[in-house]
Parts: C-alpha cells; structure tokens; sequence
C-alpha cells in the first residue's frame, strides 16, 4: 500500500481526490477552493475600491455594486474564511492528538463536497442573471423585494454549503472527544486543536438557526410562504434575530481557530511553552460561550428598547475581559523566549496591534448609544475588517506558511513571504485605518456612490490606494507558491526546528496512516518533551507495531452533494413555470436519496495496512529521510 | 437669521478653517461636530471611551515593544533553550480585574444614556388646552426618498425636514416598503426605519442651519435598501422657533397659483389634463395624504433635486426625462411614458421646470 510515492497519472491524481477521504488530502482539498474563493472575494474588493476611489466614479452601476458587495462578505466568510480555516484543522487537528484520521473519514469528504458544490452554486448566479444584492446579511425585506434569482442562489447555496460546514463541526466534536492518543488529555491538548474543539461546537449550535432561517427564506420565495412578509402578517426583524444568532457565533468560529494558530506560532518562535496554557483554554471556551449571549449588539438601531440593548451591551462588553486575556498570555509567552522572526511569526507579531486596535473599537461599539451613531457607518467596516483582516486572514497567511511543509513536504520562500507580508500589512492599515474616520465624518456602508460635497474624497482615495498594496502582497503569495510547487525541495520532520506537538513529530507530509505507532503522550508539547529529553524518535510508542485499519475511498460523497446541487437548480426555476424544473428538483433528489441507500445497504469495511506494509514504508521513510540529511549536507558546502 | 453678511462670512471662515484643522469632515454631517444633544451625547461617549481604549492601547503596546527588541534570537543567542514558565495566578487575576475596573466605567454612562435617549415619554404630553406640547414629526421612508408628515400641524412635506432649534422634537419613523435608517449624523445616532412597527425617538437641534456653508444639515439612509440606497439622501433645515412658526403657517394656507406665463403652462402639464404628475405628487402641503411620490409643495426652497443633485433648472429638467438615469431602481416614471410614449419636448420641460421651481412657501 505504500503507492504514494509512485508518480500517478493526472487523471488518475484527480480521481484520487475526488474519491479520497484521507484528511490531509481534504484538507488540500478546502485549501485549494478555498483559496480560489478568497481570489474571487479579492478580485470583488478591489471592484469596490476602485468604484469608490474618488466621488462620483461609474466603474460599476448602482445595482452591480450591491452585486458585489454582496458576494464579496459572503464569499469572504463562507466560501474563503472558513474553508481555508477548515483546511488547517483537517490538516492539522487528526495529527496534533496523534490520530490516523477523523472520526467519519466519509462524513468528512461529503462535508467538503457540499461545502464545494454550495459555492460554486452560489457563484454561478454570476452568470444567471445576476448575484444576490441583499448584502451578506440578506435582510428580509430587501431580499424579498429582490428581483430575478440572486437571492435565491444566495439561500440555496448557503443551505448546502451549510450542511457541508455542519458536518465538519459535528465530525472535528466527535474526532476531538474520542479520538485522542493515550495520554493526551483535554488539558494537555495543543491550543489550535482546543480552539478547533470549540468552533466546532459552536459550528453545531449556531448554523442551525441560520438554517432555519434560510428555510423560511426559500419558503418565502419558493413557495410563497409569508414568514417576512409584513403585508401577510409576517415579520422582518425575526430574520435579522435568526441571522445574527448565527452571525455573531460565526465570527468566533472564524476568530478561534486564528488564535489557536496564532498561539502555536507564538509558543514555536519564542521557544517557549504557552504561558498561562489554563487560561488561554478557558478564555477560549469563555468566548465560545459568550459569543451566543450578544447577537443583538448588531441590532442596537432596530429598536428594540432600551432594556435589551443596555443588557446585550453589557454582555458584549464581558467578552473584552477573555480576549484581553489571551492578548497578555500571548505576550508574557514571547516574554523571556527566543523569538525568530520567520514569515509566520512576522505575521503573529503583527497580528497583536491589529487585532487590539479592532478590539477597542468593539468595545466602543458596545456602548449603545454611541453605536447608534458607529452602526452601518463606515467605522463598523473598519471595526470587522480589522477583527476579520487583521485577525483571520493574517492567521490565514501565517498558517499557510507554518503549515505548508506539513501539508506538502516543501518550504515556501521565506524571502517572498516577508514581501508578501509588507505589502499585505501596510496596504492592510492603509485601507482601513482610515475608513474609521470616514464613518465618524458621516459616511454609510455600503454606498456605491458619494457626492463631491460630503468631504470624504482624499480618505476614500487613500483607502483605495491601500486597497492596491494588498492586491499586490497576495499577487507575490501567488509566485511564491508557484514557485514553491515548482522547485519541491523537500524538508523533513521538523522544518521549522522548534516544533513542539505530535505534527512535527512525523514525516513532512505524513504518511496516509499518519502514525505507523499511536504515540503515547507525556505532558503539553509532547514533542518538545521528547526532544528535550534526547529521543530521536521524537515519539514514545503506546502500541506496538501491528496492522491498521483504514478506510477505503469513496466516489459517493462527491455524488450525493452533486445531486443537491442539480436539486437545487430545480427548486430555483420551478417558480418561474418551466416544465423541466420539477423532473430536475426531483431528479438530483433522487441522486443524493440514491447514493445515501447505496452507501447504507454496501458493506465497505476497509482495508489493513499490515505490519509488514508497516515496515517496508518505515524503511522508505528512513531512507528518504537520510537522502535529505545528505542533500542538505551537500548543499551546506 | 443671518445678522449681516460680514458677521456671517467671519463664521464661516472660522469654521472652514476649523473643518480644515481638525480633519473632521463636513460640520454638516460629521459626528465630530456635534450639533445637538443627542450628537453631544453620543459624541462624549466617543471621547470618554477612546481614552479608555488609548491606555488599554499604550499598556499592550509598551509590554509588546519590549518584549520584541529584548527578546529577538539575535539578541539571547541561537541555542538558547529558555525557561518553560507556566503561567502566574497573579497575573492572570490582574489582567482579568483591570479590564473589568474599565469595563465598569464605561458601563455606568452607557446604561444611563441608553435609557436616557430613548426617554420618549414627554412625546405625547399636553397643554391644558389639550394641544400637544412638543414637536411631532412622523418619518416615513419609501423608496430612495423621505416623507415627514406634521401631525399636530397638519402638514406634510418630503425631501427637507424642517424643524426648530433649541427643543426636542420626536420622531415616529416607519418604512412604506423595505427597511430603511434614518440618520442626520451632525445632529444624533440613527434609529432604524422599519416596515413593520413605528420606532419612535428624539432629537435636539442646537445651531440654525443658516449658519452651515451649505445651509442644511446633511441626512442619509443608513440601512441597504436597494440600488439607489447612496443616493436616498435628506436635508434638515433648522429654523429658530419663530421662524419656524412662520414657516407652519404658509404650509398651511392654500399655495397661490404661479402668475407667470411659463409657469402656468407648467401647471397645465402637470395636472390631470396634462402628464398627471398631480397623481403621485400633491403640491399643496395643508392636509395632504401620503404621496406615491414627493409633496412637492416647498420644492422651490429646496437645496437638491431628488436629494442630491445640485437645484437648477437645467438638472430638474434632465431629471425630469430620465429618473432612472440618476436615480436607478426608484420609481418615478420616463415622462415620455406619461406622454403617450414621446419625448418632452423642450418648451414642455422648460415649463415643467418653471412651474417647479415657483413653488415656496419661503420668501
């Protein structure tokens, strides 16, 4: 079975993908689309900043721009954010607490599959008479009112999409909870894969009400049911409550992972264990606890009465206390260490100020009545930008980085990486630094047009500029992978040469059944601990070498999401009247029915790795290994 | 009022020369120059938390300075393994009390002023005559244009809200088709503007907008309401107590017909026998219903055409052939639809125009 390092075929490689439930490779998967959708969200921000370079500007016309603004925060969020995100913890989260792969390898390629199907659903409307431009937030009276088909790629895609994420949250719970090596206990588990722990547990508790929601949507618009329409009775701010019990949790299931990122870069470049580990765990389950007490902070305009916003502003207020914890633990970590600036810490190092600086202006935010005058300006587009930039996206970069050798066996240039970082950082701030200002001299989000005479010409202008140097840092993070993929100059266990958990411990990337031996853990950094004490091996063994059970491939994921899909189409045009909308609704629901009863009723045991498989491959492994320490060498002199 | 020309001309420079020093934006829709108390409100809480947030700011930045030029590889040396510290009680009990210590100073104020802005309930008080105390204006937000209806006094207008200074005037906001905000930033935070229940709040307007360069204050939509949502723009003029008074009274009366020639003829197009532009917009102010389209009764004194195109004739007249060219989505229709399919002519828009632009109730 050890055919992977066999060169293969392209066709064949594809296939192996589509079919693959391995989690490293999904995660591959997740990193590659999303990728591609953070592409598109750019490409659709730079749209917006050019049409709001200078007053007046026609580059795009009224309705395209709510087009594209529209799907850049949704594609952002749902489409690149937390994709690529879901890439590090499939990647990552299996290896960090020594298991072979998640819990329902299956469940985790069907995940990734709706997830794919939803988006390029979604993005299809682009050519289908139009995107939604409702906003990301959809509200209800706006989006019924919505003319032709976006809004309805917008609620049907999201819904399969939706499921994708649902599953992946519900298998990252079960993975996390019952699939730890020996010795690895909850409170020895690496910060990345606490945090993993719990976005996914808010992941199982906040889509489903933004499921829901979409429902009634679909309803609304599908069926002509009138859960928001007011004129029958219906009620629009129940959508705007359902959205953001949803919304708010959904931007800790962005924000936690990034720190659980973060905290590993920090504890690796610093040489040092985390400080204040206890803490740093709590604060994150503190977060994800919270997180569901203060959606309505987004709604302190609706008029809900002064009670609910004096208690939801109190309570947004008490989520300061946690984060401000985690910033100091962060800081005392890098205290007293050995810090190295690589392109990953460059980032973390960065990340502090931007993320504080999008933490107070949260806080500020919190005051209600002063947030009457913050909300829909564009100070709260600054604010989540600097929370969502300055925190996700710069953990997005650094994980890329950290992760890239475990993820493909090689190094991305180090040197491209600091430019990238420069332009990114620099053009980050500029963008956005300003844009507060813009919202406290009057200006309303999203506006597709100003006049001369309100005086926001020189700010949006520099914020457009600044909107250029990103374009330009992510443009060399393209040439840096390229040529990266390109050279492949393969590194080893431990290419950052500080590793501390389970994942540096083994081959770069790791071998399809990732431990030949489940490891027995000693304590937190279980690496760290090991190479400390001098063991090569990097690892302690809590079994011996004996035969492993894997699972096998399947194409059916694949299959049932593409039957929603084509479901989806025909739920979509059944309203305007074609006859072909209903044998097409019915069809893909019969494909994805189908496949399910084919995958219930076919047994699909697996296969075994046998032991002797087991030390062939160590043996290649080894050899690799040794060539590597020799080329390195050769290249010294 | 102004008190003479060169009084007025010293203000405005000063505040120009104010705008350019501070960097504040327009004194007409910035929320750095507050000009009520709601805005003064809002504007100190600004202030207050900004200070607490600069010292949360300096302290993180100081600890993170340090710790990355003490601490650099270069500086302690390659193979420096360092101390595997776990963590301190007493420091996690000091950076979790002191956020707390300022988390309760900016509570107490938010709590108070929380209530304190929504504080409605003078809105319906009475005289001993039964006539209502306070100013009353009910909002209604419809698509990309605003109408403010005075009930007390009878009177509604569109477009320019017109209100007094130096008292509190209520506000009963509802949306007529999907939600909108209404917001005046210079004067006060923004109440959402929704289809389906009144929300109801108060503003206080200090200065009178004479004294602003562009003679209004500036009011936005605040909430994403369709294509032409940048352009669904207000104006409020503020008028001291007399002055307004006078200006309820012409509202009231009967407007008189347009005397000159054009003008007439403009009329003729207008009404019933003409384009039937009367159907969607009723130009007279006292006891008019809603409008499918704008009350156009002051439109002569007004500072924009459809909210934020410059006042000319030339504009109204190119606004009047085309809507949808500058306005998209709303939902006045091509005049040559109203015109059994034919372009205005030249002579028709010229009296449109003329017709238009006569109607005042200001001197």
């Amino acid at each position: 079975m050890s055919s992977n390092s066999q060169k293969k075929g392209f066709g064949a490689t594809i296939w192996d993908y589509m079919t693959t439930v391995d989690h490293k490779k999904i995660a591959i998967l997740y990193l590659i689309s999303g990728g591609f959708f953070f592409l598109v969200g750019g490409v659709e921000a730079m749209m917006i900043r050019i049409q709001l370079m200078k007053a007046g500007n026609d580059f795009l016309s009224a309705g395209t721009y709510n087009e594209v603004l529209t799907m850049h925060g949704t594609t952002m969020i749902f489409l690149a954010a937390m994709p690529i995100l879901l890439a590090f913890m499939n990647a990552v989260s299996p290896l960090q607490i020594g298991a072979r792969d998640v819990a329902f390898p299956f469940l985790n390629s069907l995940g990734f599959w709706l997830f794919f199907f939803g988006g390029i659903f979604l993005n299809l409307s682009w050519f289908l008479g139009g995107a939604p431009d409702a906003g990301w937030t959809n509200y209800a009276s706006l989006a019924l009112a919505s003319e032709g088909h976006g809004i309805d790629f917008y609620s049907l895609g999201l819904t399969i999409s939706g499921f994708g994420t649902l599953i992946a949250g519900i298998n990252f719970l079960v993975t996390i909870i019952n699939m730890r090596a020996p010795g690895m206990t909850y409170m020895r588990m690496p910060l990345f894969t606490w945090t993993t722990f719990v976005a996914s547990a808010l992941i199982l508790l906040a889509f489903p009400p933004l499921t829901v929601g979409i429902f009634f949507m679909v309803f609304d618009r599908l069926f002509g049911a009138n859960f928001f329409d007011v004129t029958m009775g219906g009620n629009t701010i129940i959508w705007e409550h359902f959205f953001w019990i949803f919304g708010h949790p959904e931007v800790y299931i962005l924000i936690l992972p990034a720190f659980g990122i973060f905290s590993e870069i920090f504890a690796i470049f610093s040489r040092k264990r985390l400080f204040g580990y206890t803490a740093l765990v709590f604060a994150t389950i503190l977060i994800g606890f919270y997180g569901f007490m203060v959606w309505a902070h987004h709604m302190f305009t609706v008029g809900l009465g002064p009670t609910a916003n004096a208690v939801f502003a109190l309570a947004t207020m008490i989520i300061a206390v946690p984060t401000g914890i985690k910033i100091f633990n962060w800081l005392l970590t890098i205290w007293g260490g050995s810090i190295s600036f690589t392109v990953p810490m460059i980032y973390a190092v960065a990340f502090i100020p931007s993320f504080v600086a999008g933490g107070v202006t949260g806080v500020m935010q919190a005051i209600a009545p002063l947030d009457y005058q913050l909300h829909d300006s564009y100070f709260i587009v600054a604010h989540f930008h600097y929370v969502i930039v300055g925190g996700v996206v710069l953990a997005i970069l650094a994980g890329t980085h950290l992760y890239w050798p475990k993820m493909f066996g090689t190094m991305l240039s180090e040197k491209l990486g600091k430019w990238t970082f420069w332009f990114f950082f620099t053009g980050f701030h500029l963008t956005f630094f300003i844009q507060h200002f813009l919202g406290l001299m009057g200006m309303p989000r999203r506006v597709y047009t100003f006049g001369a005479d309100q005086g926001w010409d020189l700010f949006n202008a520099i914020s457009s500029a600044g909107a250029l140097l990103m374009a330009i840092g992510v443009i060399i993070m393209l040439v840096n992978v390229v040529m990266t993929v390109a050279k492949n100059e393969r590194v080893g266990n431990d290419p950052w040469g500080d590793g501390r958990t389970l994942e540096w411990a083994i081959p770069s990337p790791p071998p399809f059944y990732n431990f030949a031996q489940t490891p027995l853990v000693r304590g937190l950094d279980p690496y760290w601990i090991e190479k400390m004490e001098g063991n090569e091996e990097g690892m302690v063994y809590a079994e011996p070498l004996g035969d492993i059970h894997m699972p096998n491939g399947s194409f059916i994921p694949f299959v049932i999401s593409l039957g929603m899909f084509i479901a989806a189409f025909g739920a979509m045009y059944h309203m305007d009247g074609h006859a072909w909308a209903l044998p097409v609704l019915i069809g893909g629901l019969a494909i994805t029915f189908g496949s399910m009863l084919v995958r219930s009723l076919k047994d699909d045991l697996g296969f075994h790795v046998t032991k002797e498989e087991l030390i062939a491959d160590n043996e290649r492994i080894k050899k690799e290994a040794r060539a590597l320490e020799g080329g390195k060498k050769g290249g010294l002199k | 009022m102004m008190k003479g020309p060169k009084k007025w001309r010293l203000f405005a420079l000063m505040t120009a020369l104010l705008v350019f020093l501070s960097g504040c934006g327009r004194e007409e829709i910035s929320t750095l120059m507050p000009a009520g108390k709601v805005a003064q409100d809002q504007f100190n809480l600004l202030i207050l938390s900004s200070i607490v947030m600069l010292f949360v700011i300096v302290v993180v930045t100081i600890i993170y300075v340090l710790a990355i030029v003490k601490f650099r590889r270069s500086k302690v040396g390659e193979d420096m393994i360092p101390e595997q510290v776990e963590g301190s009680a007493r420091l996690e009990f000091i950076w979790t009390a002191i956020p707390i210590v300022l988390l309760l100073i900016l509570a107490v104020p938010t709590v108070y002023s929380t209530f304190d802005l929504a504080d409605v309930t003078a809105m319906d008080a009475q005289d001993e005559e039964g006539a209502a105390e306070n100013l009353t204006v009910n909002v209604t937000g419809k698509l990309y244009w605003w109408e403010f209806e005075y009930p007390e006094q009878e009177i509604r207008t569109a477009q320019e809200l017109v209100v007094p200074t130096g008292e509190r005037v209520y506000f009963n906001l509802i949306a007529a088709d999907v939600k909108h905000s209404f917001w005046i930033p210079s004067v006060g935070g923004k109440l959402d503007v929704n289809p389906e229940n009144v929300n109801t709040f108060y503003l206080e307007f200090d200065k009178e907008s004479s004294e602003l360069e562009e003679g209004v204050y500036f009011g936005k939509c605040a909430e994403l309401c369709g294509p032409s949502h940048a352009l669904m723009d207000f104006k409020v003029k503020t008028l001291n107590r007399e002055d307004f008074d006078t200006w309820v009274a012409a509202m009231q009366e009967e407007q008189e017909a347009p005397t000159e020639a054009l003008a007439q003829e403009g009329e003729e197009l207008f009404g019933p026998d003409g384009l039937s532009c009367i159907q969607c917009h009723a130009v007279n102010s006292a006891g008019a219903a809603t409008g499918v389209g704008p009350n156009l009764t002051t439109f002569g004194d007004r500072t924009t055409i459809a909210g934020f195109m410059e006042h000319d004739e030339e504009t109204l007249k190119n606004w009047i052939a085309d809507p949808q060219q500058y306005k998209p989505g709303n939902l006045m229709p091509e005049a040559a639809s109203l015109n059994d399919g034919e372009e205005l002519s030249d002579q028709e828009l010229n009296a449109l125009a003329a017709y238009l632009m006569s109607l005042k109730v200001e001197e």
